[in-house]
């Protein structure tokens, strides 16, 4: 059966058929029609963002706590430039959504007509994939095509660029899957070398899991085989951000997180290790430290879907390309059948050796004197949100950092934080798609004030849909992090690392219609958090902390996992020449 | 991608191309796209090298299947082992790009390059280019009183051989197509 009809309204359909039922998004010139369409319909909730970027953002933060791909609709030119940001920040952490951009009449495109952008062009290297459609006959089908390549493989951005006169012209929908596409990314791993895996396992005397956000990525169940095949082989297991949930932070095999801000045990494992299995991660700088002194003695195995992640950085001795979850299964499968075999002595060697690091309890800290410090009013948050269902976004900083270490995550897509791109005023947006997926939920993010600023104009959003957000902004007027740097590398001299004319916060709710909070004094923060958690609407907590408070444990740049500083030491000398280079 | 063609190494179980130790040594490498050739292909494969910093020697493009609207590229590159395999790797990952060849690694394959060279000159010079071109088996495809313009095909460097001889000899103008390459047998 064919069906007839204009490109806007197939667009909405399309979408349909694709099962969305929330699209974030900003009107313009060059979307009107599907706007139009929008209008008239019940299906599909549109959420008004207050700038393009929030819109990226907060189809980031829907898609990672639901899996579904995240969707959003701008206009052409500064609509689709203003979403560049989150495309690229979607690409780095693979995050599956699709942008449907308006573009000016096929019959003005090359002529600077107003609000033209190139914008397949600009957005090529920032999309997994992107198209511009000029037939209406070809739109519903690219868009199906869309989605398909957004979700399979390795999940990543995509934008399908639509001009205006396609919108309006009426053409022959293509229903979905109505025709195979050509991109078919191999699921299964090659069974030798996960035979291969096997054998080294059963022989590693020290063996760590290394795992990251392709666990995630790959959906719940490999999350769950993941769970099982740590309980039956009882090896240890870390996680890089990206990965944080697919194995319980109360799990007794946790390390916790690895990397520049990760955990002593966790570093000093991989460190030490003789064999490492990295499931779903790509040995990114942040992991590795300086590699040439990466896990010097260890066997490397990679499961990964994505075969350029495979030797980019790291060498490996058993590479296997494939979905996690795929992998997985023929793994345990593979492993039972063997007999269930591990070194167990040798293992429970390695893990006495694991437990002296943890005693060191690198994240140790004391709540002293008048001020709060920014790890006790992260632990505050942990204890205190425990019985809820919680989901977290982060900003970008040292209070991401801190959220990564003091804060725990029992379940896969509970968290959410720009990673690869490090995107400043990424929370905010994310945690209103967040709640978007799941209004019932706590969704809390966590936030420095200065990354916070970056896209504060989403709380007329959060007001508009009555989305109870909490904003829990570790206050300490300052660009943590960057002061962190310079005081590490550049002599104390704070240059532009100050937050000037912060504006007060509560008020700032307030002017917006939602809550505001300020605490300030470590005895009242228990009863402010709960304020904020009991308040039925979006809250802004103005938390007051420590202002020279600084991140550690650290791998300095330029060092090696064994080389942490652990805290606050004469770091004039923490960092040489070579590594001050390195961001 | 299950397009991606990279054959068995000698010590790898996988798919995947491992060398015994990964050297600091460039090599020089053709690859082979196979490509749908929709609008921006040209772009992502280019932006892809420019982006990450990889080196293009020589690039060929053109529709090699009407009906199946694919194109092949044709693209000399070098660099050191692992890179070589980086570029495969994110070359595949191209959603247009259907197939990755390297006709380094997967056995004998034939290169050949046309070039038009133009030479200007009288008396002995004009003589001694025409000599030399017929050695090469280049065509005289224009020719006046002062100037011919030879036309030969051969690979990379016989063209470079070539045109070492005709530069003192009065080369004004070259123009290479850059090297196309298949793999031989069947």
């Amino acid at each position: 059966m064919t069906r007839q009809m204009t490109g806007a309204k197939m667009i909405v359909q399309a979408l349909i058929d694709q099962g969305v039922d929330t699209v974030f998004g900003y009107p313009g010139g060059a979307v009107l029609p599907i706007y139009d369409e929008i209008f008239q319909q019940n299906s599909i909730k549109h959420v008004l963002v207050r700038h393009e970027q929030g819109a990226v953002h907060a189809a980031e933060g829907y898609a990672r706590a639901t899996g579904k791909p995240g969707v959003c609709l701008v206009t052409s030119g500064p609509g689709a430039t203003n979403a560049v940001t989150g495309l690229t920040d979607a690409l780095m952490d693979s995050i599956p959504i699709v942008v449907l951009t308006g573009q000016v009449p096929t019959f003005m495109i090359g002529s600077d007509a107003f609000q033209e952008a190139d914008t397949v062009g600009i957005t090529r290297p920032c999309t997994k994939h992107n198209w511009l459609v000029k037939e209406t006959d070809n739109l519903s089908g690219t868009i199906h095509e869309a989605f398909h390549v957004a979700m399979s493989g390795r999940p990543g951005p995509v934008l399908v660029d639509i001009p205006k006169d396609v919108q309006f012209a009426t053409g022959e929908y293509t229903p979905k899957a109505a025709k195979k596409s050509h991109y078919q990314p191999q699921l299964k791993g090659d069974m030798d070398a996960i035979v291969e895996l096997v054998e080294a396992m059963e022989k590693a005397k020290k063996p760590v899991f290394y795992t990251g956000g392709g666990v995630i990525n790959s959906g719940p169940a490999a999350s769950q085989l993941l769970r099982e095949l740590v309980e039956a082989t009882g090896f240890p297991i870390t996680s890089t951000l990206m990965g944080l949930g697919c194995y319980p932070a109360s799990g007794d095999k946790w390390l916790g997180m690895l990397g520049m801000h990760g955990l002593y045990e966790a570093n000093m494992a991989m460190h030490g290790c003789d064999l490492m299995i990295n499931i779903g991660a790509r040995f990114d700088d942040r992991i590795t430290g300086v590699v040439d002194k990466f896990s010097p003695n260890s066997k490397k195995a990679h499961i990964d879907i994505d075969p350029s992640s495979i030797n980019k950085v790291i060498r490996v001795d058993i590479p296997i390309m494939g979905d996690v979850g795929h992998v997985l299964e023929d793994l345990l499968k593979v492993w039972k059948s063997r007999g269930r075999k591990t070194n167990s002595e040798a293992v429970a060697k390695w893990w006495k050796q694991i437990e002296e690091w943890r005693a060191k309890d690198c994240l140790k800290f004391e709540q002293k004197g008048a001020v709060i410090k920014p790890q006790y009013a992260l632990s505050r948050l942990e204890a205190l949100t425990q019985k809820y269902d919680r989901y977290i976004c982060t900003e970008v900083g040292q209070h991401q950092m801190w959220a990564a270490q003091y804060l725990g995550f029992e379940d896969p897509n509970r968290w959410m934080t720009s990673g690869g791109l490090g995107t400043m005023g990424y929370g905010f947006p994310a945690s209103i798609g967040v709640q978007m997926a799941h209004p019932e939920a706590l969704v809390i993010n966590v936030a420095g004030e200065a990354s916070w600023l970056m896209n504060m104009q989403e709380l007329g959003t959060a007001m508009q849909y009555q989305l109870p957000v909490k904003q829990f902004i570790l206050n300490n007027e300052r660009l943590g992090m960057v002061r962190q740097w310079q005081e590490l590398l550049h002599g104390e001299r704070y240059s532009s690392s100050w937050s000037e004319s912060l504006p007060d916060f509560v008020k700032l709710a307030e002017a917006f219609g939602a809550k505001g909070i300020i605490c300030s004094d470590p005895d009242t923060l228990d009863d402010a958090i709960m304020e904020m958690l009991t308040h039925k609407g979006p809250v802004v907590f103005d938390c007051l902390v420590t202002k020279h408070e600084n991140c550690f444990p650290m791998i300095p740049s330029g060092k090696a996992h064994n080389e942490m500083i652990m805290g606050e030491v004469d770091t004039s000398t923490a960092i040489d020449a070579e590594g001050k280079v390195l961001v | 991608m299950s397009a991606l063609k990279i054959k068995k190494g000698a010590t790898s179980h996988s798919a995947y191309n491992l060398r015994p130790n990964f050297s600091d040594v460039e090599e020089r490498h053709t690859l082979a796209l196979l490509v749908e050739n929709e609008p921006g292909v040209l772009a992502r494969v280019i932006g892809l090298y420019a982006g990450r910093g990889y080196n293009i020697d020589s690039l060929t493009v053109a529709e090699v299947d009407h009906t199946g609207h694919l194109s092949r590229i044709t693209i000399v590159t070098r660099g050191t082992p692992q890179v070589i395999e980086q570029i495969k790797a994110q070359t595949g990952r191209i959603i247009s790009v259907r197939e990755v060849h390297d006709l380094t690694v997967e056995g004998p394959a034939v290169e050949r390059e046309l070039a038009m060279f133009k030479v200007a000159g009288t008396g002995d010079k004009r003589v001694e280019a025409l000599r030399l071109a017929d050695i090469f088996r280049a065509n005289v495809v224009d020719s006046t009183l002062e100037s011919f313009v030879f036309e030969i095909t051969g690979a990379p460097e016989k063209i470079d051989a070539f045109a070492d001889l005709m530069r003192p000899l009065g080369l004004i103008d070259v123009a290479r197509t850059g090297v196309a390459a298949l793999s031989r047998g069947s």
